[in-house]
């Protein structure tokens, strides 16, 4: 073909649009702004926003495998939440097991527990995932209806198994030695596990982008996503790729478990399926389907929960719903839409 | 070119409850390219995709290098040697075009050589190598679904439509690249209603109606034949063209 005959050309995304694409990302500062104008203190703002970044985090951690397992197969998992639960009370009993090492004054042993805990957590609820996959979901692709009523089904007999191995009652879980009490700031105290917290999903979220960007199983995913139909047709078989990405994103739902059982310090076998209300703002929000996003709407919900909380506490109530109104009327398919091939 | 590469015999395909193809017999000889004609609804690309793999055929056998092929899933079929490019040039938009290459070339590290050889066939591959493969225009997405398909050897490349919706400029060049891809050892099975384009580069042709393969033979005969073209096709040869 010859080059002369046509002209490479590109098309240029105009100037607005560009803006338009990145302005969902100046969202974070912009509310923390607001935050910092509405509640003027700057010790209690500063306060507040660690605990709702450290949430965000937490809540992306769990959510972050459930938008991926929707955007690469279409498959919305209600019973996400159950490794949520396992997670935390799989951390649970490690902990208990080695509670001489989280009452030692040792920050390395102390450490040492939680690595523990939540590898054994996030191995554990992947290998739940596995089965979940294979049993339950595997059965109803492209269902949405079934696959809504199994997987709740799955919830709810995850959460009568955690009655049967650990109890119907609510488990306190203490937090290792150094990570209990608060570092001072000024005249801002901020609790050691939050910053804690924040450095975990931090490293989470730049680890999956760097997979996603960098690896071949990460283009294979950002592929399917798009087009599930097309990365078979060039010989990858999507539904290993599928089960992959389910057990991956069970095992971070398991971690994420383990750290909000930590920051709540109670476990509970509901508490899979009282914090999927968030997470599924969170993916709603951002745009199923898409890391980014989830990581954005994570984040806004964590402080926007914190800020309202310290304002108005009966707003609180009602504030995250609201702003996933109010995010959908500005972008109906979320912050960061994920173009599927029709 | 003699022999047989790809064959469906008495192939029914249904969509749901819509009865698409209604025994479909179909030879595709190795080598050169095969030019399945026929009008809107035709089953054209059902049948492409039947063979693909991505609708499984409900009765009767396609076979591929003497292989039953008929019940494999679309990743082996494609590990088989066969390649796709649909009719909506299936692009992964989100990735780079580096990166839509890198995928497609499933079996390892793409070939330096064969990559520069794709690069001289297609230049704004070259060009928007780093580019988001989204921000490309019809025709460029077109050479990039093409270009995907043949990044490693393929012994048979369904392509689905080429010129469709593309500037008269743009169906020239993709013409070209076709011939030259032709010169090859790979076997095309080409679904195209620009006739000027089908009769250009096609060696055997079939007509589809209503599910059914209404007529096959060489292209030569139907280009020198036009009551041929207007029994089968209702239309004349001018009007493609």
């Amino acid at each position: 073909m010859s080059d002369t005959a046509i002209k490479p050309r590109i098309e240029k995304v105009p100037f607005r649009e560009q803006v338009l694409q990145k302005l969902p990302v100046l969202l974070v500062p912009v509310l923390a702004l607001l935050g910092l104008v509405a509640i003027g203190n700057p010790a209690s703002w500063l306060t507040l926003t660690v605990a709702g970044l450290a949430m965000g985090m937490m809540i992306f951690i769990m959510a972050s495998g459930l938008t991926v397992v929707f955007g690469l197969m279409d498959v919305i998992n209600f019973g996400h939440g159950a490794f949520v639960a396992v997670g935390a009370f799989v951390g649970f009993t490690v902990l208990a097991w080695l509670a001489g090492w989280t009452a030692s004054p040792s920050v390395m042993l102390n450490l040492a527990a939680v690595l523990i805990a939540i590898l054994a957590a996030m191995v554990v609820t992947g290998l739940l995932g596995y089965a979940f996959e294979r049993v339950i979901v595997m059965p109803v692709y492209g269902e949405h209806l079934k696959q809504i009523l199994v997987t709740m089904g799955g919830l709810i007999v995850a959460q009568q198994m955690i009655y049967v191995v650990w109890g119907p009652d609510e488990l306190h879980i203490s937090r290792p030695e150094a990570l209990q009490g608060s570092v001072v700031f000024g005249e801002a105290a901020i609790e050691k596990y939050r910053l804690v917290a924040v450095a975990i999903g931090l490293a989470l979220f730049l680890a999956m982008r760097h997979v996603l960007k960098n690896t071949k199983v990460g283009l294979l995913v950002r592929a399917g996503v798009e087009n599930g139909e097309m990365v078979e047709a060039l010989g990858y078989r999507i539904r290993r790729l599928f089960l992959i990405v389910f057990m991956t994103g069970s095992a971070l739902a398991g971690l994420g478990g383990v750290m909000w059982g930590l920051y709540q310090e109670t476990i509970t076998a509901h508490m899979g399926s009282e914090i999927m209300v968030l997470v599924f703002i969170v993916v709603i929000i951002g745009g199923l389907g898409s890391v980014e996003g989830c990581f954005i709407g994570a984040l806004l919900v964590g402080l926007l929960a914190n800020y309202t909380a310290f304002l108005a506490p009966k707003v609180a109530l009602i504030s995250t719903i609201a702003l996933m109104v109010v995010i959908l009327m500005w972008r109906p398919q979320g912050l960061y839409p994920v173009v599927k091939a029709k | 070119m003699s022999d047989t590469l790809l064959s469906l015999a008495g192939v029914h395909t249904l969509i749901g409850p819509y009865h698409i193809l209604q025994g479909v017999d179909l030879v595709v000889p190795e080598g050169g390219v095969t030019v399945l004609l026929g009008r809107n609804g035709a089953g054209k690309t059902t049948t492409l995709r039947t063979i693909m793999g991505l609708w499984t055929a409900n009765q009767g056998e396609i076979r591929f290098d003497d292989h039953l092929i008929t019940q494999l899933d679309t990743p082996e079929i494609s590990r088989r040697g066969v390649a796709y490019v649909p009719e909506d040039m299936g692009i992964f938009t989100d990735l780079t075009v580096a990166e839509n290459m890198a995928l497609a070339a499933s079996g390892g590290p793409m070939d330096g050589k064969r990559l520069g050889w794709i690069k001289d066939l297609f230049p704004p591959i070259g060009t928007f190598w780093e580019a988001s493969a989204g921000t490309l225009s019809g025709g460029q997405k077109q050479m990039l679904s093409v270009a995907r398909a043949i990044i490693e050897p393929r012994r048979l490349i369904l392509i689905d439509e080429p010129t469709k919706g593309l500037a008269p400029a743009i169906i020239n060049a993709m013409t070209e690249a076709l011939r030259e891809l032709k010169q090859t050892d790979t076997t095309i099975l080409l679904v195209e209603q620009n006739f000027a384009m089908a009769s250009a580069i096609g060696d055997t042709v079939a007509v589809m109606d209503d599910g059914r393969i209404i007529h096959s033979g060489q292209m030569s005969e139907l280009v020198e034949d036009e009551s041929l073209q207007e029994r089968l096709m209702g239309l004349s040869l001018e009007a493609h063209q």
